[in-house]
């Protein structure tokens, strides 16, 4: 059983605290839960709507299809009836004449309770009552959300109102609570693996749709010592990291397309200078401002390539929350082990789209520091920030470590001590030194794309990223009409991992699927293998694909 | 007093003859010793242009980063450790063009740093267009009907905004200069100190002769930390130059404003385990 509710109305109508509240109703209830924004880039009027899909078995994405609409205006319904279909239910305040729809005047009833704003929890009794729901969970999710007395007991009342007003129609199946489950958002999780990796100082610029990140980590520094510093622009935001990270603590930058472009000239100094930084690119559809508030993955291309001249990087696409979080994770050992950049390339779908995962292990986690231990630093003579080394990785001291040496820095090519040279010579050995790095990486660290689906299958569907979910949908689904199809996600995008597309390519149709008009990854892969996709499916319209979308773009233009 | 030889000021530089940064690393070697400041001690952010190689002609930590860019990586020093001396060396274009608006931010942000700006009016590495604070209508190879934009008042842009410490040097009046850096050094909070100095090679207007003759010293009866004062004396600029503490005020520091930041342990020195953090998880439940 899977079922979508969609709450849809102009900002500032309280849509954020209705999805809120529903969500984590449905999930402390055991539901199975996917929920996912779909909003202007304006703070009151406009229409946006969230959808929350909730089930009894795991949910990987959207779909466009409404089972329940709950309007808070007018406009929600003319907009969304293309979406709805013939059993669906439309909840709204106001007389309509459609046989699907449900009154409840909501507004009326916060007004005689006593407080127009109790208008959404009306609302939300409501739903409740159409999925044949009880209230205690939601009881429990208002006392968390409110901390005013009078304002839960008001919110009590306006959701037994609500719950009384309307008549039941659905039974949804009985789910059992599981006790290992969490509701996080990309953006959350990607916050919380850098807290969990000992991340201390966050700088940026505040950006659409990465700001979340920024809000996350912000919500700790009280609790855990953190500093997140709020930036005069996103070239200060990268600069100040890189002199934190110099400084010997872990440090991390977060932004979208237009602000990473702002960052280039500082990512190449990472690279040279040779300092860990971890930074989150959140993905919108550009060039420019393009869409701030919907979702892409046209960025590929420019992250893999951006700053000027040559040095390594890694990139990593997290495929969902769970992914995103250990993505982050691991990237922070990563960008120490290897002194180096390492991105992380979300985009808005992912940053913005809740699901209930299962709790993070927290013991298989370990912080692998590179810097030098303090015993160690004791003992050198004749530090050389830039020593040659057989692979690449230098002593990494920060500076005050050393007792009477010191730790010089360059954004010029350097010698081994840090120090400007235009000599031939050295300038080879650096850019050698720099290069091996990335060899060990992909030896040591690099991470294979993950394959779902049967030995023998008829297609291979490619994608990377946050088309994982809906990949999965799409393949389930392909199943169920005896269609065996496999699907290849890949996390580790830069430097690209080919030793299993290889060895799954052979001999196969390649299905590339991206949110690009360019085929960004499929170009990728044919430069890094000279394996040529026979199909791309390619979506550009700011929206992300949906499993039921795929597979039925797969049915038509690759089967036909 | 520490041994001034430490901090290996006297190795060879890619400065021209007679530059006014040759005089201005023997100051700064001088009031590093005399603070008793040893080299790992002390932090040195640059960004790039003449000046910005200080970092490679003395002996302290250093960052040699981008142009324009010196206080922000400062600044995330200022966060991580603040057991250091944070230093900040760069050029007027540097610091006045490219980082203006760091300058801007790092004034209201008040964070420890020492700011030494070496101005000599021109742009130097680039052999000779206009930095921000070249005389109007002076002719270059890139300006050559001359330069339309008025010039660039760092201390009175600093006065304004309430800078907490504010001073003008000279590297011709070397004693003045090594006490305003001390004075800088220990000021608590953003000292930002404009030193003029000339460039031989490109600016042939704003030599030694002219400055010498037109720089004078503050006298003791000012008063630094009158605004209003500050502000006139800000203003005076032509015939007579002067140099000194032009302005200073005690604000709160910018890691003050942390309560989560630790007062005797440096972040730097701090450990974190992910299995003790698992109420953050528990906050998704």
């Amino acid at each position: 059983m899977k079922l979508n509710l969609v709450v849809g109305g102009a900002a500032g109508q309280g849509l954020k605290t209705l999805n809120y509240i529903l969500s984590k109703t449905f999930f402390r209830k055991g539901f199975s839960i996917y929920s996912s924004k779909d909003y202007m880039s304006r703070v009151r009027g406009g229409h946006n709507f969230m959808s929350i899909r909730i089930g009894d078995e795991e949910i990987t994405g959207p779909t466009t299809e409404e089972d329940i609409l709950l309007a808070l205006n007018e406009e929600t319904i003319e907009l969304h009836q293309d979406k709805l279909v013939d059993d669906s239910t439309i909840l709204y305040d106001g007389e309509l004449e459609d046989r699907r729809s449900v009154n409840l005047s909501a507004s009326e009833i916060a007004k005689e309770i006593g407080n127009s704003k109790v208008a959404s929890t009306v609302f939300i009794g409501g739903v409740l009552k159409i999925l044949g729901l009880d209230l205690a969970e939601t009881k429990e999710v208002l006392d968390e959300y409110f901390e005013d007395e009078e304002i839960k007991e008001i919110n009590y009342k306006a959701l037994e109102a609500g719950y009384q007003e309307v008549e039941t129609d659905y039974q949804l199946p009985s789910v059992s609570k599981t006790d290992n489950q969490i509701l996080i958002d990309g953006n959350q999780a990607v916050g919380l693996g850098a807290v969990m990796a000992g991340v201390q100082f966050y700088s940026a610029y505040p950006m659409t749709p990465s700001t979340g990140v920024m809000n996350y980590i912000a919500n700790q520094e009280n609790k855990l010592g953190i500093v997140v510093e709020q930036a005069e622009d996103e070239i200060a935001a990268i600069n100040m990291a890189i002199g934190a990270s110099y400084s010997g603590v872990r440090a991390m930058t977060g932004t979208s397309g237009g602000g990473f472009a702002l960052m280039n000239e500082g990512l190449g100094l990472a690279g040279v200078a040779e300092t860990p930084l971890v930074i989150a690119e959140v993905q919108r559809p550009g060039p420019a401002t393009g869409l701030p508030t919907r979702t892409e993955q046209s960025d590929l291309s420019f992250v893999i390539n951006s700053s000027q001249g040559e040095f390594p990087l890694v990139v990593l696409a997290p495929k969902d929350a769970q992914d995103a979080f250990h993505q982050t994770f691991r990237a922070f050992n990563l960008a120490e082990k290897y002194q180096l950049p390492v991105i992380i390339l979300s985009d808005q779908f992912l940053a913005d789209s809740k699901k209930n995962i299962t709790e993070f292990d927290l013991d298989s986690l370990t912080i692998k520091r590179s810097i030098m231990s303090d015993e160690e630093a004791e003992k050198i003579e004749d530090y050389k920030r830039y020593q040659l080394t057989e692979d690449g990785i230098s002593p990494l001291a920060y500076p005050g470590q050393l007792e009477d040496e010191v730790v010089v820095f360059d954004s010029d090519e350097h010698d081994q001590e840090g120090h400007i040279t235009e000599d031939a010579d050295t300038r080879v050995k650096m850019v050698d030194k720099r290069a091996k790095k990335i060899e060990k990486l992909i030896d040591e660290d690099l991470a294979e794309p993950e394959y779902i689906g049967p030995e023998k299958i008829d297609y291979l569907l490619v994608g990377w990223g946050s088309t994982y979910g809906p990949l999965l949908e799409a393949r389930e689904k392909l199943a169920q009409d005896d269609c065996q199809v496999g699907v290849l996600s890949f996390s580790d995008v830069w430097p690209l991992p080919t030793a299993k597309l290889e060895e799954k390519a052979e001999n196969i149709e390649l299905i590339v699927v991206e949110n690009n008009s360019t085929g960004q990854f499929s170009k990728l892969i044919r430069s890094e293998t000279g394996i040529k996709a026979s199909e791309k499916i390619l979506k550009y319209d700011g929206r992300p694909f949906t499993g039921f979308e795929l597979y039925n773009a797969i049915k038509e233009e690759v089967m036909f | 007093m520490l041994n001034k030889e430490i901090y290996q000021a006297d190795q060879d530089t890619a400065w021209c003859p007679g530059c006014g940064n040759l005089p201005l690393r023997n100051v700064l070697a001088d009031v590093l010793a005399e603070l008793e400041l040893s080299p790992t001690d002390v932090a040195m952010f640059t960004g790039i242009g003449q000046a910005a190689k200080m970092v490679h002609y003395i002996k302290v930590n250093g960052l040699n980063g981008l142009h324009g860019r010196a206080l922000p990586p400062a600044l995330g020093m200022r966060i991580a450790n603040h057991k250091l001396k944070v230093i900040v060396e760069s050029g007027d274009g540097d610091t006045y063009g490219e980082g203006g608006n760091h300058l801007l931010h790092n004034i209201r942000r008040n964070p420890d740093i020492a700011h030494f700006v070496h101005n000599n009016q021109i742009y130097g590495l680039t052999k000779g267009q206009a930095s921000p604070t070249t005389e109007e209508g002076t002719t270059t190879t890139v300006q050559p009907n001359g330069i339309t934009a008025k010039p660039f008042n760092p201390i009175k842009f600093a006065v304004a905004m309430e800078a907490s410490f504010v001073a003008r040097g000279f590297v011709g009046n070397q004693e003045q200069l090594k006490e305003l850096m001390k004075e800088a050094l220990n000021h608590r909070g953003y000292a930002l100190i404009d030193i003029l100095q000339p460039c031989v090679s490109f600016n042939k207007l704003n030599t030694y002769q002219w400055y010498s003759k037109r720089v004078y010293q503050l006298d003791e009866q000012y008063d630094p930390t009158d605004y209003q004062a500050a502000l006139q004396k800000a203003e005076e600029w032509g015939d007579n130059i002067p140099t000194g503490v032009i302005y200073r005020n005690e604000r709160p520091i910018f890691r003050d404003k942390f309560p989560q930041l630790d007062d005797n342990t440096p972040l730097v020195e701090k450990e974190i385990n992910p299995k003790e953090l698992s109420e953050l998880v528990d906050e998704f439940k």
